[in-house]
C-alpha cells in the first residue's frame, strides 16, 4: 500500500546539517525551534512508522484503509506542523494549505457521490 | 526618493539589445512581450486550423480532408487555442506586463520563475507539435477515455506537452499571488487595487489550485496508455467516467482562467472610456473571487449524458446556476458604469462593448446548457460549439484585442492607426456573429459537433458560417498588421493617451527598466474620475 510509505516522513531538516549553529544562534528573524523539538518529532514519527508496520500485519477487513490513512494523516500532520513550520508561520500559510485540502476533498466527495449514486440507481454491486 | 540622474530616453526596450538579452531577460515586461509573440504565433496556427475546418464544412461530403485528417485538424485547433492561446493569453502576456506596474512594483515576486514559465510554454508546445510526427492526435482537446487510451501514439506526446504547459500556468499563478501579497506600493491596499489585478489574483488562485489536478490526470492517462494500470480502463476494473471527473475538475475552472482576466481587462476599459468612477468596485472585485470559488463545484455539467448518476447531474445542474449570480453582478455593474458616463468610442472601448454583447449571449446560452432537461437535447450539437465560442472568442479574444489596443501606447510608446483598428473591429465583430449565430440554429436543428460531414439540410447555414469565419480571419490579419505597424511605424504616444487613472498611466511610455523613475505612493482608489 502506498499510504504507509514511511520514507516520505523521514525528512531531515536543515538544522541537522551544517546550519545548526546559525539557526540556534538565531541569525534569521524566523521563529527558532529548539533542536529537541525536532528530535522528539522524529522519534514520534519513527514510533508511528513501527505502528504502521505492525498494524499492516493485522487484518481489520474494511477498516484497513481507514486505519492506515488515519496513522498516515497524523504523521503528515506532524511533518507539516513542525518540519514545515506551519505551526509557527504567518496565518496565511495554514489558510492556503487548508484551502487546497478542502478543494481536494470537494473533488473526492463529488466524484464519489457520482459513483455511489450510479451504483444505487442502476442496482449494480 | 531622489534619483541622481535619470536618463529619460532609456526604457525596457532599449535598455539592452540583442536576441540573447531577450531570451535571458528577467524583466516582467520583456517576458510579457515574449509571451505576446509566442501567443500570436500559436493563435495564427490555431486560426489556420479553424479556417481549414470551416473550409471542410463549407459543403456536404468530403472537401479537403479524409475524416481521420479532419479529426486531427479539429483536435489541434482546440488544443492549441485552449492551452497555448486563451489560457496564457491575458494573464501571461498582458498580466505579466501590467500587474506589477499597476501595483507600483518593480517586477514580479519571482522573476526567474517568471522566465521559466515562458520556457515551459515553449517546450510544452514543441512537445505537442512533435506529436504531429507520430501520426497526429484525434481525440479532441479533452482526451476522453476510453478512446484516448487506445488511439495513436501521438496522444502520449500531446498529453505530455499539455502537462508541461500546465507548469507554465501554475508558475505564473504562483508568481502573481506572491506579487499581489508582497510587492504592493506604499498605500496600495487591497481596496485600491485595479480590477484587472483583482481578476488576475482570482485567476491565479484557480491556476494554482486546479492545474495540478490536470497534471495528475494527464500523468494517469499516460500511465494507463503505457503501463495499463487500470484506473480508467473498464476492462481492468477502472472507470472511464472518472477521467471526465478529474479532467473537468480542472477544465471547468480553466474556463474561468480564460474568462476572468478578460473581465478584468473589460473593467479597466469601461472605467477609462466612460470617464466615470466604476460602479460597484467592491462588487466587481469580490465577484471575481466568487466566480473562482463557485467554479470548483460545477464541473459535472459537462457530464450530464456521459453516464454520470442522475443525482449527481441534478446537483451539478443546480450548482451551475449559481455561476450566473456573480457573472450578472459584473455585467450590471459595467452597464451602470457606462450609464451617464462621458463615453469615448475608441477601438478598445468598441471591443469592450463587443465583449458585453457577445459574452452575455454566451452566458445566457450557458444557462440553457446547464439545465439538464434541455442539455439532453443540445449536448454534442453545434449549439454547444456556438455557446463556448461566444464565451471564448466573443469574450476572451475580444478582451485580448481590446487590451492590446488599449495598452499598445504604453507597451511600445506608439499609437496604432485608429481608422484601421476600427475596421478590424467591425470585421471581427460582424464576422463572428455571422459564423457562430447560425451554429446555434444548426445545433437546435440537431447537427452533431465534431463530425467532418453533415446531412444536406444543414448546408446553407454551414455556408454562411464558413463565410463568417473567413471574415474573422481577414479581420484578425488586418488587426495583426495594425499592431505591427503601430509597433514599428506608429506615431509617438503620450504617457497617458486615454486619461487612465491606474498606475501604469503615471509612468513613461514605454516604461523604464524598473517601471517607475520614482517609487509611486498611492493615496486614492484606481478609478476616481468624478
Ligand atoms: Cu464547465
Amino acid at each position: 500500500m502506498a499510504f504507509d510509505r514511511s520514507d516520505l516522513d523521514l525528512f531531515i531538516p536543515l538544522t541537522l546539517f551544517g546550519r545548526l549553529e546559525e539557526v540556534l544562534l538565531g541569525s534569521s528573524n524566523h521563529h527558532v525551534i529548539p533542536f529537541r523539538v525536532y528530535l522528539n518529532i522524529l522519534l514520534i514519527l519513527l514510533l508511528f512508522t513501527v505502528v504502521t508496520v505492525v498494524v499492516s500485519r493485522i487484518d481489520f477487513g474494511a477498516a484497513n484503509a481507514f486505519i492506515a490513512m488515519f496513522i498516515a494523516s497524523i504523521k503528515a500532520g506532524l511533518v507539516l506542523l513542525y518540519f514545515m513550520h506551519l505551526k509557527y508561520d504567518d496565518k496565511l500559510f495554514p489558510t492556503v494549505f487548508f484551502i487546497s485540502i478542502f478543494f481536494l476533498l470537494v473533488m473526492f466527495a463529488f466524484s464519489h457521490l457520482d459513483i455511489i449514486t450510479r451504483v444505487l440507481e442502476n442496482n449494480i454491486l | 526618493m531622489g534619483t541622481a540622474i535619470v536618463d529619460k530616453n532609456k526604457n525596457y526596450l532599449n535598455e539592452k539589445s540583442g536576441l540573447w538579452s531577450w531570451l535571458t531577460t528577467l524583466d516582467h515586461k520583456r517576458i510579457g512581450i515574449m509571451y505576446m509573440i509566442a501567443v500570436m504565433f500559436f493563435f495564427l496556427l490555431g486560426g489556420i486550423f479553424a479556417m481549414l475546418i470551416r473550409a471542410e464544412l463549407f459543403k456536404v461530403g468530403p472537401t479537403l480532408f479524409t475524416s481521420p485528417q479532419y479529426n486531427q485538424v479539429m483536435t489541434l485547433h482546440g488544443a492549441i487555442m485552449v492551452f497555448m492561446v486563451i489560457i496564457p493569453g491575458i494573464p501571461a502576456f498582458l498580466g505579466n506586463f501590467f500587474l506589477p506596474i499597476q501595483l507600483g512594483a518593480k517586477d514580479v515576486a519571482f522573476p526567474r520563475i517568471n522566465l521559466l514559465s515562458w520556457y515551459c510554454l515553449i517546450v510544452g508546445a514543441a512537445v505537442v507539435f512533435w506529436s504531429l510526427l507520430h501520426h497526429g492526435v484525434d481525440t479532441g482537446w479533452t482526451f476522453y477515455t476510453p478512446y484516448s487510451i487506445s488511439t495513436s501514439n501521438g496522444t502520449t506526446w500531446v498529453v505530455a506537452g499539455a502537462f508541461i504547459i500546465g507548469f507554465s500556468s501554475i508558475l505564473t499563478g504562483l508568481n502573481f499571488i506572491a506579487t499581489v501579497h508582497k510587492l504592493r506600493a506604499p498605500g496600495m491596499n487591497f481596496w485600491r487595487m485595479p480590477l484587472f489585478v483583482w481578476a488576475l489574483y482570482s485567476t491565479a488562485i484557480l491556476q494554482v489550485l486546479a492545474t495540478p489536478v490536470l497534471g495528475i490526470t494527464l500523468l494517469l492517462l499516460v500511465a494507463e496508455r503505457v503501463m495499463g494500470i487500470g484506473i480508467f480502463d473498464a476492462k481492468l476494473g477502472g472507470d472511464p467516467v472518472l477521467f471526465q471527473h478529474f479532467f473537468w475538475f480542472y477544465s471547468h475552472p480553466a474556463v474561468y482562467i480564460m474568462i476572468l482576466p478578460a473581465m478584468g481587462v473589460v473593467s479597466e476599459l469601461i472605467a477609462t472610456f466612460s470617464r466615470k468612477t466604476i460602479f460597484g468596485y467592491k462588487a466587481i472585485a469580490l465577484s471575481s473571487v466568487g466566480i473562482a470559488a463557485v467554479s470548483f463545484f460545477v464541473w459535472g455539467h459537462h457530464m450530464f449524458v456521459s453516464g454520470q448518476s442522475e443525482v449527481a447531474g441534478i446537483i451539478f445542474s443546480f450548482l451551475t446556476m449559481l455561476v450566473g449570480v456573480p457573472t450578472a453582478i459584473k455585467v450590471f455593474n459595467w452597464v451602470a458604469t457606462i450609464y451617464k458616463g462621458s463615453v469615448r468610442f475608441d477601438t478598445p472601448m468598441l471591443y469592450a462593448l463587443g465583449f458585453l454583447f457577445l459574452f452575455t449571449i454566451g452566458g445566457v446560452t450557458g444557462i440553457i446548457l446547464a439545465t439538464i432537461a434541455t442539455d439532453v437535447h443540445f449536448h454534442d450539437t453545434y449549439f454547444v460549439v456556438a455557446h463556448f465560442h461566444y464565451v471564448m472568442v466573443g469574450g476572451t479574444l475580444m478582451a485580448i484585442m481590446g487590451g492590446i489596443y488599449y495598452w499598445i501606447p504604453k507597451m511600445f510608446g506608439r499609437m496604432y492607426n485608429e481608422y484601421w483598428a476600427r475596421i478590424t473591429f467591425v470585421l471581427i465583430f460582424v464576422g463572428f456573429n455571422v459564423t457562430f449565430f447560425p451554429q446555434f440554429v444548426l445545433g437546435a436543428l440537431g447537427m452533431p459537433r465534431r463530425y467532418f460531414d453533415y446531412l444536406p439540410v444543414y448546408e446553407p447555414l454551414n455556408r454562411i458560417s464558413s463565410v463568417g469565419a473567413w471574415t474573422i480571419g481577414v479581420g484578425f490579419l488586418i488587426g495583426l498588421f495594425v499592431i505591427i505597424q503601430a509597433i514599428f511605424k506608429g506615431e509617438k504616444a503620450p504617457e497617458n493617451p486615454w486619461g487612465g487613472k491606474t498606475l501604469e498611466w503615471q509612468t513613461a511610455s514605454p516604461p523604464p527598466h524598473e517601471n517607475f523613475h520614482n517609487q509611486p505612493v498611492v493615496t486614492a482608489g484606481p478609478y476616481e474620475y468624478r
